[in-house]
């Protein structure tokens, strides 16, 4: 389904990432772990399409299309989902209106008809009760206000209505509480399916005990340095990333 | 400044023509106003940019233009093509003047309550209504920047409201000011009076608006008098043609525990000037302004408020927004003075602006003169482009850029809406509004 091959990003003149190389399949569950500054955001926000990246070399295939080529709303029609890390604030739009606006946004792209008031308001009450989250939140400005854990919800909200191809989730569960992350979790493997792939990036394995995934990589300066299975995840809760970085550097020597 | 003199004389010249049409002949007192306002005129002609009330609004392109006042002729204007500009679901008294003229067959006027007056101004100097020599021209003031004067050398029609004691007035009164295209560019001159008596309600609506894209002068004037417990709510909505301009005054003065509240929302016109000037004449009594302009490409949108705090305890709210795109250009100048006597004043003024593009700009200047020293006063004023992290949340859902956009400066002005109170009115102005923004993303695409 996405296909990265030696993607090299700058952001403001500087190297970030240098030469990731990923594959996706469907059906797949992939976390994406690394200390801070790894570049593990900046690989998310260029799958989803932001402005001020500069890619200096590889690319990303996604559905056989040349991702980067693409507007961020073409890829989000297309079935990308980012679930982002600072969910934004937008005072005087309601919540409402942009997941309808959303929604009908990928069911045109799909050659769909909009869905009706009621349809529409029953499909969203059924995912705000398996999110948690109160009705009064739809007629909310869009993030304003919310508290940490109710923008990572609403978030996940998002996701459960627009049902992505591939949803990217950026530090889903930094500032959630065990209750809150729990929800979260519930709320991601329900989506979980035979044609849809997840990418979660995360600093702490915590959330991979309720999600739990097909495969870990390991970000360090800009790289994957290191992939396997679940256990890779464990090990790094247990012994932190300074191994992965000193094992590297091994590698690097005794290829020398 | 020989243009000047020469546009100056084609007014004097229009006015020693034109006068012995105008209404009230058979009052003195009318005359002798009129009179007195053609002589300040003669003497100020248009100000200039070295006026500092019209620094960054320069007036040479009124002058260049030879308006001249259109003769009382409907050309076949029926209520259908009003269709657009009027509230289907408000039911309201209607006057409707075509390039200054009233026309009778265009308005509306429902029952009234004993005693209130809904008129034209003319038919009331005709009719030589009583509270008239007492309140008319008695608040614009003739003495600065040649327009009020000019407005009063004609005194020539407008919307004429008076309620007396503990009358309210349930439905609005809409005042449709509409311009068609002339052989020679209309100047059109409407001149309200509103007058409001003690314990006394009244809701206004005035609406400018063009049938043509054509170039025209409105040069408007309002008066206003709120008396003891009275209040008042105005809206002023401007849609004159993408060529037009307009130069509008709202007077008011407010006696004691009285309220007035303005909606003032500009959306087009090639260059608008709307001065705002509300005086507190006695204790306790509380004013809202609140106001949004839009304008793209050259357009030139000023807004000049004026608050006098003379009497203690009075409190005044003012927000205005602006969305500029284009080229455009918008003033806000915000005066609130504060006499010595006006303790416990309590005065609050914020001006936010939206900058959608490069070379839009604004010059925005709070103005704060405080003379007293127990007052609460506090402004504030913001000039900032659209947020690129809301941008990239709404796209990255879906919504394409173009809708984003609008979206998101529809948010922006959104509260300006909110704060209207009449429903018909606030979707009225939220459709213009949404119109308006499509047109710009339009323009911006081709760009």
């Amino acid at each position: 389904m996405l296909s990265i091959k030696n993607l090299k990003v700058n952001v403001q003149g500087k190297p970030i990432l240098q030469g990731i190389d990923l594959r996706v399949n469907a059906g797949e569950i992939h976390a994406i772990m690394g200390p801070n500054g790894s570049g593990k955001s900046t690989l998310a926000h260029v799958l989803a399409g932001r402005d001020g990246y500069e890619v200096t070399a590889g690319d990303v295939t996604y559905l056989g299309k040349d991702l980067l080529a693409m507007t961020p709303e073409e890829r989000a029609r297309a079935g990308v989902f980012l679930g982002f890390q600072y969910p934004v604030e937008i005072p005087g739009v309601s919540n409402i209106y942009l997941l309808k606006a959303a929604l009908n946004a990928v069911r045109k792209h799909q050659g769909l008809d909009e869905l009706d008031a009621i349809d529409f308001l029953a499909l969203i009450k059924q995912k705000l009760k398996m999110m948690h989250m109160s009705e009064e939140l739809l007629y909310r400005s869009v993030n304003e206000g919310f508290s940490g854990g109710e923008k990572k919800r609403n978030e996940i909200l998002q996701m459960a209505v627009l049902q992505p191809t591939l949803a990217i989730l950026d530090e889903t569960d930094s500032g959630l509480d065990i209750d809150a992350l729990k929800v979260v979790a519930d709320g991601v493997n329900s989506l979980r399916s035979p044609e849809r792939a997840i990418i979660i990036v995360t600093h702490y394995q915590r959330l991979l005990n309720y999600i739990v995934p097909d495969r870990v990589h390991v970000l360090t300066n800009g790289r994957i340095a290191k992939s396997g299975d679940r256990e890779l995840a464990l090990e790094l809760d247990k012994r932190g990333y300074g191994w992965i970085d000193a094992e590297v550097g091994q590698a690097g020597s005794t290829a020398q | 400044m020989n243009a000047s003199l020469e546009t100056k004389d084609i007014y004097l010249d229009a006015h020693a023509h034109g006068a012995k049409d105008l209404a009230g002949h058979q009052w003195p007192w009318v005359e002798q106003t009129r009179r007195r306002a053609l002589a300040q005129f003669a003497e100020q002609g248009f100000p200039t940019t070295r006026d500092e009330e019209w620094r960054y609004t320069n007036v040479t392109p009124i002058q260049r233009n030879a308006f001249h006042p259109a003769p009382k002729d409907l050309a076949g204007l029926t209520l259908e093509r009003l269709k657009p500009f009027v509230f289907p679901d408000l039911p309201c008294h209607r006057l409707v003047f075509v390039n200054g003229h009233f026309a009778p067959q265009l308005s509306k006027l429902c029952k009234l309550p004993a005693g209130a007056i809904v008129s034209s101004l003319a038919g009331a100097i005709d009719r030589g209504a009583a509270f008239l020599q007492h309140h008319l021209a008695q608040y614009a003031p003739t003495d600065r920047y040649g327009f009020a004067a000019l407005n009063t050398a004609f005194l020539v029609d407008g919307a004429c409201v008076y309620l007396p004691r503990d009358v309210i007035l349930t439905d609005p009164v809409h005042v449709l000011f509409v311009s068609t295209r002339r052989n020679e560019p209309v100047l059109a001159q409407p001149r309200n009076l509103f007058v409001a008596e003690a314990n006394s309600r009244m809701v206004l609506i005035e609406s400018y608006i063009s049938l043509d894209d054509t170039r025209y002068f409105t040069n408007a004037i309002s008066e206003i008098v709120a008396a003891e417990n009275a209040a008042v709510e105005h809206y002023k909505l401007g849609q004159e043609s993408a060529e037009a301009y307009h130069i509008g005054g709202i007077y008011v003065h407010q006696h004691a525990n009285s309220r007035f509240v303005s909606h003032n929302v500009t959306i087009d016109g090639a260059l608008v000037r709307n001065d705002i000037d509300v005086l507190f004449e006695a204790e306790g009594s509380e004013c809202i302004l609140n106001g949004l302009y839009v304008a793209s490409n050259r357009q030139h949108i000023d807004n000049h408020t004026r608050l006098d705090h003379a009497r203690p305890r009075c409190s005044s709210r003012e927000f205005y927004k602006g969305v500029l795109d284009g080229r455009a250009r918008a003033v806000f100048n915000g005066r609130i003075i504060v006499r010595q006597d006006a303790q416990l004043t309590d005065a609050r003024q914020e001006n936010k602006n939206l900058l959608l593009s490069r070379d839009a700009e604004v010059d925005t200047k709070p103005q704060l003169e405080i003379y007293a020293d127990d007052v609460k006063c506090s402004h504030g004023a913001t000039v900032g482009q659209l947020d690129d992290d809301a941008l990239y949340y709404l796209r990255s859902r879906g919504i394409d850029a173009a809708t984003a956009r609008h979206v998101l400066t529809y948010a922006f002005a959104k509260d300006v809406l909110n704060r209207m109170t009449l429903e018909p009115i606030r979707s009225y102005v939220e459709n213009m509004l949404t119109m308006r923004l499509l047109q710009g993303q339009t323009i911006e695409k081709l760009a």
